[in-house]
């Protein structure tokens, strides 16, 4: 069956979109892979108690509102749905498939969201090492504290998380901060006005960990897991000195990036944004990409954060109308007005936020895994390389570096990065292992209906 | 590792490795095993490392367990269920 417009991901960006498109009349279904909506941002937030809203803060609470619009815009909600293939023809295909697993879209919306960054470090694969996202989902949607978590790497979600932590009475047991003090002139150079408000809760969160005198080590290097087979502490230099440190709970984080694959398994070109250190679909002004009638909105277009999403969302749903012959473009343009103004101020913070915090390991040591899957290190990729290995796809053939169940999710950065430096050109150049489906596992029974 | 807090959800009954366990209705499996002290899902096909969850979201299939009988689910994305068996996974993948 055909749909005005399939959007997948009911996060920010996607929940904003479909109530827009559903105000106007559009035939819209939205596919989620949770049980609930909000994306992870917003994860839980309908089953979220007084108590724990109060611990997550007000933008976490402010969700309640966009599911609560979304919940009664008209747009067809089906959770619990993984997108496993998208074709340039805009048939979008699900697992479980429960005699629905085929859609077609006269347009498609990518709200697909970020990923953590990875953060290959020596041990990173050890079982209680966690990212800081992951540990905040385990908050948000199953109400676990985290009982002597030690934070390390950098980055707005690292503080954030803290102060959850300290309101919720866990607070964590020690902050390894691998921000780099040298960045921090650098970066206040791009601070714009419109950014300021962003800045001063930055600050209001640091605050927050000063006050509750956690241990906060500073300009955090050389950081690295201990353990045989669970994290059992953690080595880092600090202050001119190495320090250790028992723990058999630590998050990592180093920002996140766009979640690339649904956009590349439909084809769309991406390119290597150098200032966020990531790839990202190439989108015009509207967020369409350089497939017909696909369009990416949120942070799966290159990180903005959730504020931004509901704007970009809207952005997108305001070109879909136009699409759809709902709107001519002076309407289009008129709608989305307000959304491009607010769009503006939410991404002002971005450039400062971007230099503060450059990544941490995009080039790690040769003993480091960077494929968590077929357990692949950084040494192996550049012995490829020394056996004349160009790039990310025929590194596969070299080392099967992005070949297991993750489909090269959690390494794909990485060994871009990892290549580029090998070989001395920009990760840009070398680009990014291309993305086959299907996305997710699917069964023999579920492909067979599908061909 | 984890502890909860004041949940009012009701208690699901699930198995690990042949052993009885708790968690709370609409726990994800990863969650509920977290909850549970059980921080090493698997060990991998290459080495033989021992793995667990990493992004609870989906996209590090790091989490992968034995679920009733059907091996490679992620723990993360399937909701524990009433006297659901759990068990984790070894070595080669199947």
């Amino acid at each position: 069956m055909t749909h005005d417009c399939v959007i997948v991901g009911a996060g920010p960006a996607g929940m904003a979109a479909a109530s827009l498109l559903a105000r106007h009349g559009a035939d819209v279904v939205v596919l989620d892979e949770q049980p609930a909506p909000g994306g992870q941002i917003w994860r839980g937030i309908e089953a979220a108690d007084a108590g724990l809203r109060a611990v997550l803060g007000g933008e976490y609470a402010a969700g309640a509102a966009a599911v609560a619009e979304f919940r009664a815009s008209g747009a067809s909600y089906r959770p619990g749905q993984s997108v496993w293939n998208i074709t340039p023809e805009l048939d979008v295909w699900t697992t479980p498939a429960d005699g629905a697993g085929h859609l077609r879209g006269r347009t498609v919306l990518l709200a697909v969201g970020a990923m953590e960054r990875p953060v290959p470090i020596p041990g990173w694969t050890l079982p209680g090492a966690m990212g800081a996202g992951g540990v905040q989902i385990l908050l948000k949607s199953a109400n676990l504290l985290p009982q002597g978590l030690v934070l390390a790497g950098q980055g707005p979600l690292l503080y954030q998380l803290a102060t959850q932590c300290i309101a919720a009475g866990a607070p964590p047991a020690a902050i390894l901060d691998a921000a780099r003090p040298a960045d921090v002139w650098p970066a206040l150079r791009l601070l714009r006005p419109a950014a300021l408000p962003y800045l001063h809760k930055g600050l209001l969160l640091q605050g927050t960990i000063r006050a509750a005198g956690i241990p906060w080590y500073r300009g955090v290097t050389r950081l690295r897991l201990l353990g045989g087979d669970a994290v059992a502490g953690v080595r880092f230099h600090s202050g001119g000195q190495d320090t250790e440190i028992a723990a058999n709970l630590v998050a990592l984080h180093d920002g996140v990036i766009p979640a690339q694959h649904a956009a590349r398994v439909a084809g769309c070109t991406h390119r290597w944004d150098a200032a966020q250190a990531c790839f990202h679909p190439v989108l015009d002004a509207w967020g369409s990409a350089t497939v017909p009638g696909l369009l990416v909105a949120g942070d799966a277009g290159g990180i903005g954060g959730a504020a931004a999403a509901v704007h970009q969302g809207r952005i997108a749903a305001a070109d879909i109308l136009r699409r759809l012959g709902r709107l001519d473009e002076a309407g289009r343009d008129r709608l989305a007005a307000a959304d491009r103004r607010a769009l503006a101020r939410h991404l002002a913070i971005r450039p400062f936020l971007d230099r503060r915090y450059r990544p941490i390991a995009l080039v790690p040591d040769d003993s480091v895994t960077v494929c968590r899957c077929e357990e692949v290190t950084a040494a192996d990729l550049r012995a490829a390389v020394a056996m004349g290995c160009q790039g990310p796809n025929q590194a596969k053939s070299f080392t099967r570096a992005g070949m297991g169940p993750c489909q090269g999710r959690m390494c794909g950065t990485t060994v871009t990065t990892v290549l580029a430096a090998a070989l001395g050109r920009p990760p840009g150049d070398v680009g990014h292992a291309r993305v086959r489906p299907p996305l997710k596992p699917i069964t023999v029974g579920e492909l067979a209906e599908a061909t | 590792m984890f502890s909860r807090r004041d949940d009012p959800r009701a208690i699901c009954r699930f198995i690990f490795e042949g052993q009885p366990l708790e968690a709370k209705a609409g726990d994800s499996v990863a969650a509920a095993l977290l909850a549970a002290g059980i921080t090493q899902f698997r060990t991998t096909p290459a080495t033989g490392a021992p793995r667990g969850p990493w992004c609870l979201m989906g996209v590090c299939f790091d989490c992968l367990v034995d679920i009733d009988g059907q091996a490679n689910r992620q723990a993360c994305q399937v909701t524990v269920a009433e006297g659901m068996a759990v068990r984790r996974m070894y070595g080669p993948r199947p």
